[in-house]
């Protein structure tokens, strides 16, 4: 294999500037909301004691799962030593950074007291998995900005490896301490599986690498880099397995739900009659979301097509939506079953009388602070690949794969 | 005995502090004629010196000591505080503490330290407030 | 300096003492402790887990179509009126039932269970919410930063969110925008030695008594007397929260 060059990333200055100017834009406006929502309080959003945790939190538990399997690339690289991918473990590592502090920045604008962010930092509750989580996210910057100085520093190059296997292992601990967040929940039936954590990890995978691969062919074809085929084709194999197992675990989830009775009514209501969540979970994570990208990935002509590929990314990330929607939105809109055995005819705070679920709108603001922090972590991307040699030169075939000449 | 000395040390104090309050008094009184109910008492519940200057430290212990511990030490309590330094309008009606220019704003204002207390905590002697009232 | 250090010292050293009276008075004589409970139900002294409050709820009592206890919680801590009643905070409600088996109609009121291990506690970031030795769980609104992990976690869905800001409230609730709380069985009150919740008292004034409230320790006080002589459960008895509010006749 060749020697790899990197260099910072070339795209002409007015449309390096335009399009970090459009992020910007919309970053701000998704500040502006946070701002909106702060002042006049959260019942300007879909949000309420009935749904508490809405589409920040969507978009906040995409990111943060996405960026740790961001980082896949690098840890399959320098862990697993598979020379191929090394040319993109400057790039995974970035963009894991940036993903997170997208989805911590949504986290954090949402709280009810963003104000107190400082108690957040200093006061902790260490029988709680959010105050482990608290700690797992800021050690992950820490640990991968490290392991990317390992990368880049020649004098550093020897701790690479273990910098790697550490990041790899904490980026591990990450998704299960993300997924431990709903799994630990014995409250609610939907979440109260072990399975989630697993699942999660899992989602990672998926969800962060359709990320890295849009980002990739994004910004190779905007400055215009050689990015070959034995390159891309690697990277879409490795998602098609990756969705093909967020199915798996899917089908697991809700087969273990079907077999213990207790848990039929939830089971019905997500897969047969919750309406909305019924629809996004078959129409969005499983048909647009799992079969079609996994159709065309496999698909012996459109599976190696630049924009199918992408097109597939793309709805493996509108799949992930549709997950989470379905996960954290729909199982808290089933009603919690207080009373085996009796229904609830009146209450005075919406116990899913008559077993109606909660109902939950998302605002345009809430929206908008969600699609502010995706905003943010790509420009932040966008903004270190112009900064610093991240970017190898080339990525042709010629230049990667070890089997040609 | 330890507690004796202490009790001890803070009336030394304490006088100290009326004595030469009194000197000053005219000029502060004048300043301070809002009405107060702290305005017809020497002292506030700890040497006035004290309170300048440790007064956070003096709630913040008193806040922990009352959720945590249910310690409702009237005296030190920020109800308390509210209630003896709130001033008074020309038709009687309370104004809040932490109005411009009112008692708990005005130093503070100074020192641009910036309380969120008072979007939790009443800021008008509980006498003041109506009872009962519809709540918003 | 010292003279500051001394006196917060002193007064930490007030409530320490009273601690350490109450733990050694149990061991040395039966008078003293009465000695030091009176003093820890008046509030100065730090409360401790000689007590432990709970309640009893008599569903066979409770009429249909009264809601006194969700009203007399409402104005004792400034609760709002329903104007927006999916945000609006509730910390106690009216919830019927039919028996899906016998078509019986139960109602209830529904609050915060008081857990002896409190999920809302256990996943708390800072640890704002926790449980108060004398077995009240609360929020420590100092600290809590508005998360809602703990509505999320809460199984009996007692905690509310406080969406807006808050104009008026009274002096011994504060409350305010952006943190959680939930029923504290009027700690105020407790706090200052009337062992009464406001909804107790108000359906005891309508003449239902179906809430008996009171020291869950002391053998010989009503709700400890109901308890032993009365079948009651827990509601989500398979969680095994210890829960300080049991239910008769559901
Ligand atoms: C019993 C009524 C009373 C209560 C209760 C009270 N104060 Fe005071 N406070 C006073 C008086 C009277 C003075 C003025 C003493 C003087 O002028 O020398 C004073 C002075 C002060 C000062 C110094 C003001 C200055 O201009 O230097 C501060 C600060 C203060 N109080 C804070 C508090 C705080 C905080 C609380 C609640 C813990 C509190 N007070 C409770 C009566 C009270
Ligand atoms: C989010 C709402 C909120 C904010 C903001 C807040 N508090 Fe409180 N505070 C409370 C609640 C709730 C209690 C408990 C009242 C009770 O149990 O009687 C309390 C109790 C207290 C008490 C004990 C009761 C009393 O009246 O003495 C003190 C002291 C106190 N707070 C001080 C403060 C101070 C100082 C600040 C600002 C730095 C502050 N609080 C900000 C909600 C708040
Ligand atoms: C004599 C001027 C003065 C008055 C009057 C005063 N304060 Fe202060 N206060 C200060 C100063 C100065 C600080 C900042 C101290 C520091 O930064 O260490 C402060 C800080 C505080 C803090 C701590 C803030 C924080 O975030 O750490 C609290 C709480 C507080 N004051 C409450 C009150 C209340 C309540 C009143 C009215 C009863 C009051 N103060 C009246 C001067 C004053």
């Amino acid at each position: 294999m060749k020697k790899i060059h990197f260099l910072e990333w070339g795209l002409n200055s007015p449309r390096y500037w335009g399009i970090l100017a459009v992020l910007a834009a919309i970053a701000g406006i998704g500040g502006l909301s946070a701002l909106y929502m702060e002042h006049n309080g959260h019942w300007v959003t879909g949000m309420s004691n009935q749904v508490v945790w809405g589409m920040p939190h969507i978009f906040a538990i995409f990111l943060i799962v996405a960026a740790s399997g961001a980082l896949n690339v690098a840890s399959i690289a320098s862990v697993f030593g598979k020379t191929p991918y090394k040319p993109l473990a400057r790039l995974s590592a970035v963009f894991a950074v940036t993903l997170l502090i997208g989805g911590l920045l949504v986290l954090v604008l949402d709280l009810g007291r963003p104000d107190r962010l400082i108690v957040a930092m200093t006061t902790y509750n260490f029988k709680s998995i959010f105050a482990w989580n608290i700690l797992l996210y800021t050690g992950f910057m820490v640990i991968v900005i490290v392991y990317l100085f390992t990368m880049m520093e020649r004098k550093a190059q020897q701790y690479n490896k273990a910098a790697g296997t550490f990041a790899f292992i904490w980026r591990l601990t990450l998704t299960t301490g993300t997924g431990s967040i709903f799994g630990f929940i014995v409250a609610r039936q939907a979440f109260d599986a072990a399975i989630m954590a697993p699942m999660f990890v899992i989602m990672s995978f998926s969800f962060g690498l359709a990320c890295f691969l849009l980002l990739l062919m994004y910004v190779y074809r905007a400055d215009g880099r050689e990015l070959g085929d034995s390159v891309v084709l690697r990277l879409k194999n490795l998602l098609g397995v990756f969705v093909a197992s967020v199915f798996y675990f899917t089908l697991a989830y809700h087969l273990t739900n079907l077999y213990a009775t207790e848990n039929h009514s939830l089971e019905r209501f997500i897969l047969l009659d919750g309406g909305v969540y019924t629809n996004i979970f078959w129409i969005g994570q499983i048909f647009l979301g799992t079969l079609v990208p996994l159709g065309i990935l496999y698909h012996p002509s459109l599976g190696k097509m630049r924009n199918w590929i992408a097109i597939s990314c793309g709805l493996v990330v509108l799949g992930a939506f549709s997950q989470l929607y379905v996960i954290i939105i729909g199982g808290q809109a089933f009603p919690m079953q207080m009373f085996p055995g009796k229904t609830i005819i009146e209450s005075g705070f919406y116990d899913g009388v008559n077993g109606m679920a909660a109902s939950y709108a998302p605002t345009l603001a809430e929206t908008l602070l969600g699609i502010g922090g995706v905003s943010v972590a790509v420009l932040m991307a966008l903004v270190v690949i112009r900064m610093l040699p991240i970017l190898p030169i080339s990525l042709a075939d010629k230049d990667v794969d070890p089997h040609a000449s | 005995m330890k507690l004796f000395m202490l009790k001890l040390m803070a009336s030394t104090v304490l006088v100290f502090t009326v004595l030469s309050g009194t000197v000053l008094a005219d000029e502060d009184a004048a300043s301070r004629s809002r009405g107060y109910k702290a305005d017809k008492l020497e002292a506030c519940v700890e040497p006035t010196e004290f309170m300048r200057r440790n007064h956070m430290e003096l709630i913040l212990h008193q806040r922990n000591l009352t959720v945590h511990e249910g310690i409702r030490i009237k005296d030190d309590s920020l109800a308390n505080c509210v209630d003896c330094h709130a001033s008074r309008d020309a038709q009687g009606k309370a104004i809040a503490v932490n109005e411009e220019g009112q008692f708990c704003e005005r130093c503070h204002e100074q020192a641009a330290v910036h309380l969120d207390c008072f979007q939790c905590h009443a800021t008008i002697p509980d006498s003041d407030i109506p009872n009962d009232s519809n709540w918003h | 300096m010292a003279d500051k250090n001394n006196l917060l010292a002193n007064k930490a050293r007030r409530s320490f003492l009273g601690k350490a009276a109450a733990a050694a008075s149990l061991t040395v004589a039966p008078g003293v402790v009465l000695q030091s409970i009176a003093a820890v139900k008046s509030g100065t002294e730090g409360v401790s887990d000689n007590t432990r409050w709970g309640m009893l709820i008599d569903t066979s009592k409770c009429a249909d179509g009264c809601d006194a206890c969700v009203t007399a919680c409402a104005s004792e801590n400034g609760l709002p009126v329903h104007e927006r009643p999916k945000s609006d905070p509730v910390w106690i409600r009216k919830v019927k039932l039919k028996d899906n088996l016998t078509d019986s109609v139960t109602t209830l009121p529904m609050m915060c269970q008081h857990c002896e291990k409190p999920p809302c506690a256990d996943v708390c970031p800072t640890g704002a919410s926790f449980r108060r030795a004398d077995g009240i769980v609360m929020v420590d609104r100092h600290i809590c930063i508005g998360c809602r992990y703990c509505m999320m976690a809460c199984p009996y869905k007692a905690r509310s969110f406080i969406h807006e800001e808050i104009v008026l409230k009274p002096t011994h609730t504060p409350r305010g925008k952006g943190c959680v709380e939930s029923c504290n069985f009027c700690v105020h009150r407790l706090d200052s030695g009337n062992e009464t919740t406001a909804c107790q008292e108000a359906c005891q004034k309508e003449g239902h008594n179906a809430i008996i409230f009171g020291d869950l320790k002391d053998s010989s006080s009503e709700v400890s007397q109901a308890l032993r002589n009365l079948p009651s459960r827990e509601i989500r008895a398979d969680l095994q929260l210890n829960t300080g509010v049991r239910y008769k006749d559901i």
